[in-house]
This record gives structure tokens, C-alpha cells and sequence, in this order.
């Protein structure tokens, strides 16, 4: 499977585990992304480079492993959106921001502006 | 000595004019003649302090060639071995604080791509962003081998069609021209010589008005501004604690270019690239000799 394919592929899981509220086994999760046809293995892998990865916790169930996210779908979309403001504290030069949002004075100052702006034709 | 006195001199004149520059006003008019500007007197003040040091303690050798005879013989005054450990330990400082700061932006690059792929979602009337669910508006590019361009669902509610194309056309001009390969050395610099922020948040908002000026190609110019208005008064998200306190002086700098363009004569910014890159080759040539 080509590497966008297994991108993919996690993707899907994530999205399965996320619905779900209780810890699956990798025949559950298997069944759970129907549209696929997947060798067992297939899931396996990719749950185990989630897990590698930091995105999964496992615990023991008898002779199989039980994956759950390592946190909420929420956090995550918090955490990007953190580095995407700028708010992380490191002041981090990964990513090339549009602009920030502000507040308080510096928003209304911001506000009158465009409000002059558009009134000009 | 003379090498030294030289290197030294124009080591604490890029420092000079590294702080004039801050308060230039011509640089918003010519932002990529600025930033090459920039670039050499980082580079330059950087080769000269290290090499004033160097060639001090290194005398009558060149800096180049005494370093490379260290082996055959170390230098024996004691000013002159306080100078060699001081120019070893600065250059070792710079070069360290540069391969952090690259370490650090690409675990964090690396990160970041791996979430997007598990969150980010493809939107059908914007091909090619990535959008992120987030009520809050942000508009950024992650930089790489295949840059991406993010939004959040926040800001495709905020903006109009046209203001969103102005939006990315902008943050298409940073992924395209690597505005972050720029930006990176003074983030690196901050952190061995603090008083250095200056240097980089004046090359941060000339990479800014320079994706403006890439993006006023492709979308009106005054989209391009009531989209940074809307966008840095939408307010969504509380600004951490007076961290931002001359933000929107940056903002209104580029909206006022924005609806006001300038730029430099010809002549005049030819001037100074020549001179920048004269600057630029003067202390590699004096550490050889």
C-alpha cells in the first residue's frame, strides 16, 4: 500500500476509535471501516505505528490488544490551533501566520480601521 | 591586529546599523531589498565578532589560516588565549543555536503534519487548503518539501470569497518563496543574543509585506487589507498576556501600503543590494586573509 494510502488509512482508524467510547480490538476496528477491503495484518500495522507514534494507548485484553485515542479529537484540533496563533509560548518560527487575531484595544483599533475602509468607495 | 581592529569595527557597525534600520522607513516601500539588507548584516556582524576575536588571538596569522595551524601551535599570551576561547565559544554558541533552532522547527513541522493528516479535511471550494475545524480564525502555511496551506473553519465563515482568495494567494507566496528558510537564522540568533528579537520581528513583518506585495498580483489589494483588518479584529481567541502589544501598529503598517503603494526608485534599491552584497563578502574575505 502506497504511503498516501496508509495516511489514509490512519485517518479512518482514528476516526473510528474516535466514535467509538470504549477500547477496540484490531478485528473490531477491521469491521468498523467497512468500505475496505483490509487484510487483517494491514489494520494491525497501522494501529501498531499509531500506537509507536504516540496517537493510541493499548491495554491487554486476553491474547489481543485494545487500542483507544491517546487523547480527543478536540485536543488535537486545540494543539494545531495553538501553533497556528502563535500561543504555544515558544514563539515557534515552524509555520508563516497570515496575521493574529487580537483583543481588547487593539481589536477596536483594528475595527475602526476596516469599518473606514469599507466605507470607502 | 589591524585585521582584528578592522573586523571588530565593522562588527559594531552592522550592530549600528542594525538599529537604525529598525526605525527606517523606507524598508516598507522595498520589503526583499530590506531583507537581503537584513540578511547581510546577520551574516556579516556574525563572521566579524566571531573573527575580531579570532584574528586577535590568532595574530600575525589570518583567522582562516591560524585556525587551521591551531594543531601545529596555540598562541601563548594570555590575552590572546582569553580571545581564542572567547571567539571559539561565540562561534560555537551561533552555530549550536542554528542547528537547535533547525531541530526544533522540523520535530515540530513534523508534528504538525502528522495531526493535519489525522484532522485536517479537504473542503471543495477551496482545492488545495486544508481546512481545520476550529471556530477561531487562522490562516497559516506549513513550510517543507510540499508546503500546505491551512484555514480554519473559522476564517472560511469570516472572510468573503474574495478576501479568503487574497488570504491564500498570500500564504501561496510564503510556501513558494520559503519566507520560514528567512525568518529561521534571526529566530535562531534571538536566542543566543536577545537583544537580536528586534532584528527578527522587523525581518518578520518585511516577509509579511512581501507575500502582500506577491499576493497583489493575483487578488485586489484592498481584499488583501479588510482581510487582515476582519481577520486581526475577529478576536476570537483571548491574546495571551500583553505578548502582542505593537501588533496592530504591524498590521496597520501593511494595510496602509496596502491602500498606499510606494516602492523605492529603481536606482536607489540597486544602490543598496550592491551595497549588501559588498557587506555580505567583506568578512569571509578578511577571515581568509
Amino acid at each position: 500500500m502506497s504511503v498516501k494510502g496508509l495516511g489514509e488509512l490512519e485517518r479512518s482508524i482514528m476516526d473510528v476509535l474516535w466514535a467509538e467510547h470504549a477500547p477496540l480490538t484490531a478485528r473490531e476496528v477491521g469491521r468498523l471501516i467497512a468500505a475496505r477491503d483490509l487484510a487483517p495484518t494491514t489494520v494491525m500495522t497501522v494501529l501498531d505505528r499509531l500506537t509507536r507514534k504516540g496517537f493510541l494507548t493499548r491495554t491487554r485484553d486476553g491474547r489481543a490488544w485494545r487500542y483507544q485515542p491517546a487523547e480527543s479529537r478536540d485536543a488535537y484540533v486545540a494543539e494545531l490551533m495553538l501553533e497556528a496563533l502563535d500561543m504555544t509560548g515558544d514563539r515557534s518560527a515552524a509555520l508563516t501566520r497570515f496575521a493574529q487575531t487580537v483583543s481588547g484595544d487593539e481589536a477596536e483599533i483594528l475595527r475602526k480601521a476596516l469599518e473606514e475602509l469599507e466605507e470607502e468607495r | 591586529m589591524t585585521t582584528a581592529a578592522v573586523l571588530a569595527v565593522l562588527a559594531m557597525a552592522c550592530a549600528l546599523a542594525s538599529w537604525r534600520l529598525t526605525s527606517a522607513r523606507w524598508t516598507a516601500r522595498a520589503p526583499r531589498t530590506a531583507i537581503f539588507l537584513w540578511q547581510s548584516l546577520g551574516v556579516t556582524w556574525g563572521l566579524a565578532s566571531t573573527g575580531a576575536l579570532l584574528s586577535y588571538a590568532l595574530a600575525p596569522r589570518g583567522v582562516l589560516p591560524g585556525l587551521t595551524a591551531l594543531g601545529t601551535g596555540m598562541p601563548k599570551r594570555l590575552d590572546q588565549v582569553l580571545a581564542l576561547a572567547g571567539g571559539l565559544t561565540l562561534l560555537g554558541v551561533l552555530i549550536a543555536v542554528l542547528l537547535a533552532a533547525v531541530a526544533q522547527t522540523l520535530s515540530a513541522r513534523r508534528r504538525h503534519r502528522v495531526l493535519l493528516r489525522l484532522i485536517a479535511r479537504d473542503e471543495p471550494g477551496v482545492p488545495g487548503v486544508r481546512v481545520v475545524d476550529h471556530p477561531g480564525a487562522a490562516a497559516y502555511c506549513l513550510p517543507g518539501l510540499k508546503s500546505q496551506v491551512v484555514v480554519s473553519a473559522g476564517t472560511l465563515r469570516l472572510l468573503s470569497p474574495d478576501e479568503l482568495r487574497a488570504v491564500l494567494a498570500h500564504e501561496a507566496a510564503h510556501a513558494r518563496e520559503r519566507h520560514d528558510l528567512v525568518l529561521l537564522p534571526f529566530a535562531a540568533l534571538r536566542q543566543a543574543v536577545p537583544v537580536a528579537r528586534i532584528a527578527h520581528d522587523a525581518v518578520a513583518l518585511l516577509i509579511e509585506m512581501a507575500a502582500d506585495d506577491r499576493a497583489r498580483r493575483y487578488c485586489s489589494a484592498k481584499r488583501l487589507a479588510t482581510a487582515l483588518l476582519r481577520f486581526g479584529s475577529a478576536g476570537s481567541i483571548p491574546a495571551p498576556n500583553g505578548a502582542l502589544g505593537a501588533y496592530s501598529d504591524h498590521v496597520m503598517a501593511r494595510v496602509e501600503r496596502l491602500m498606499r503603494p510606494a516602492t523605492l526608485p529603481r536606482h536607489a534599491r540597486l544602490t543598496i543590494v550592491a551595497g549588501s552584497a559588498l557587506l555580505a563578502m567583506s568578512a569571509p574575505l578578511l577571515w581568509v586573509i
